[in-house]
């Protein structure tokens, strides 16, 4: 699904004192199937801008058209947008309420009003998705997990629904290192697997640098960068001056570029870097 | 939705009558309730009008913002008005089917609904001009001298900052939680009263969850940083009368001694 912002602009508490412009002005494309990486301090419209999305919350001016339908009209059925844009909020683990883990993730594709059959069926493939043990996890209470196991079923929980378009409002945040970074794999995997669309809010450049194909930079409402990974790094005084920087990783060999080092491009995680330096050194010995 | 709520919400705008002493407007606050109940006539009514209205103009509340505060009471200031209509005996005047409508009952209505209107107008006027904190304070210190007979005035105060500084909390939070359940299909909206409270059953628990943890968060924080009780505590800002106060003492006592003597 091809996601069309136009000129969107959001005001919260409109005529009073405590008014504030979250998003101004705001024009987005994203293609069908791209995985984009949403990227902004805290403050700078990200979570404004993605709950538009599934019209959660109404524009105080603009258009948003998704697959061709313009969401913002009043004739159309939120119901079916939300069926089409699942949203993981911060912190979605906050939202489990059932008994059960079966239930919980189950309760996307009722309130569909699909067969229990069917239900069955996608609460066990989102659980695969998310690397949860249907057998073994579909029984225990969702609140005698870990963190981690409850922000994965909060996570199947909307993939249940099969979304064409998913969003992530940081979905590692709060996380040990490792969960995040399982967490992130297979939201890769996931895309790899379905070809959907994907949106990932994040502030953490490392995070989405080695993920998606291109990044959109908020600043106070407004895009201020937008490009694959690599173009919007070249842009690293900007970045700095907004305050997110660029991945260390990228920033050490920009430098040793600087030095007259030739790397490859594209490096983005330690690992490649590690490659790259030892590929490096090698051809150095063997000249 | 939740946000029409207007009552308990401060609206800063550095006024004169933002910064008088917490204790002097709650105090004034009451000398009005207690007028309001004195008012037997009209007349009396003009009064607490125009100093509602002045203290308004002074404290540079848009009247627009007020005027909402009244939005949720509309069906108890309804009802209350209907059952006066219906409710009180006197000379006839119409039928509406079995229903008596008295010249009485209707002069009644009128002057209850007025009363009401006025009390949270008056009452959230208060609350507008002053910060939670500076409320609370203000409470604590006039409730002190009851300590001796047992009240806990600071505990009191101090659960009432609490209680107080989590409604934003707590609106924001089930707004977030109603979000996330909207964003997978739950509906809040439609339905008969039965399924309309069991969809309610997907915000409520996680609500109680996040309040219970959060009171534990805080009661931890609190611990960590040695709190016990208000015994020797003291303060950052001291709270001090001072002229304005005393302009504000008049002018209310000024409006009171009018109402007495209307009433007498």
């Amino acid at each position: 699904m091809s996601i069309k912002i136009e000129k969107l602009t959001h005001i919260y508490n409109p005529k009073s004192p405590f008014e504030t412009k979250a998003l101004d002005n705001v024009s987005i494309e994203i293609q069908d199937g791209e995985f984009i990486g949403l990227i902004g301090h805290t403050g700078s419209g990200k979570s404004t801008l993605i709950q538009h999305l599934n019209g959660l919350i109404k524009p105080s001016s603009g258009k948003i058209i998704i697959n061709n339908l313009d969401i913002t009209d009043t004739s159309v059925k939120l119901v079916e947008v939300r069926k089409r844009v699942g949203l993981v909020f911060q912190y979605p683990e906050h939202q489990l309420f059932e008994e059960t883990v079966y239930k919980d993730i189950a309760f996307g594709p009722f309130n569909l009003g699909l067969t229990e059959k069917e239900i069955k069926e996608r609460v066990k493939e989102a659980m695969e998705l998310v690397k949860l043990s249907y057998d073994q996890l579909k029984d225990r209470s969702p609140f005698e997990l870990s963190g981690g196991q409850r922000r994965r079923v909060a996570i199947a929980g909307v993939l249940a629904m099969r979304p064409e378009v998913l969003i992530l409002d940081e979905p590692t945040a709060g996380l040990d290192p490792r969960s995040r970074d399982e967490i992130l794999q297979q939201i890769k995997v996931l895309h790899e697997k379905y070809k959907n669309t994907i949106i990932l809010v994040s502030h953490s450049m490392e995070d989405i640098a080695k993920l998606v194909d291109r990044i959109i930079v908020m600043h106070r409402g407004k895009v201020a960068l937008t490009g694959a990974p690599r173009e919007v790094f070249k842009q690293s005084s900007i970045l700095e001056s907004i305050g997110l920087g660029i991945p260390q990783i990228t920033f050490l060999m920009d430098k040793l570029k600087e030095a007259g080092v030739h790397l490859g491009e594209d490096i983005f995680t330690v690992e490649e870097a590690k490659e790259e330096i030892l590929k490096w050194i090698r051809g150095k010995r063997d000249a | 939705m939740l946000k029409d709520i207007t009552i308990g919400q401060h609206y800063p705008t550095g006024s004169a009558i933002h910064k008088l002493d917490p204790r002097t407007k709650i105090l004034v606050t009451f000398a009005l309730i207690v007028g309001l109940f004195l008012v037997k006539n009209f007349i009396g009514y003009i009064f607490v009008v125009s100093f509602i209205i002045m203290a308004t103009i002074i404290s540079k509340i848009p009247f627009k913002y007020m005027i909402k505060g009244l939005k949720p009471l509309y069906i108890l200031i309804t009802i209350t008005f209907f059952i006066n209509v219906f409710m009180t005996s006197g000379e006839s005047l119409f039928h509406i089917g079995p229903l008596n409508v008295t010249r009485e009952g209707l002069y009644q209505a009128v002057f209850m609904a007025i009363r009401l209107i006025l009390l949270v107008v008056g009452t959230s006027l208060l609350t507008l001009t002053t910060s939670p904190i500076m409320l609370t304070d203000g409470i604590e210190h006039l409730l002190n001298p009851f300590k001796r007979i047992g009240i806990p005035a600071h505990e009191l105060a101090m659960m009432m900052t609490i209680a107080l500084r989590f409604i934003p909390t707590l609106l924001e939070e089930t707004d977030k939680i109603m979000k996330a359940q909207i964003a997978r299909g739950a509906d809040f909206e439609s339905g008969n009263i039965i399924n309309r409270a069991k969809s309610l059953v997907p915000l409520l628990v996680p609500l109680f969850i996040s309040a219970f943890r959060r009171a534990d968060d805080l009661a931890m924080a609190m611990e960590a940083r040695c709190y016990r009780g208000g015994d020797n505590r003291t303060r950052m800002k001291e709270l001090r009368m001072v002229k304005q106060d005393i302009v504000g003492f008049a002018v209310a006592g000024t409006l009171i001694a009018v109402l007495v003597f209307l009433r007498l």
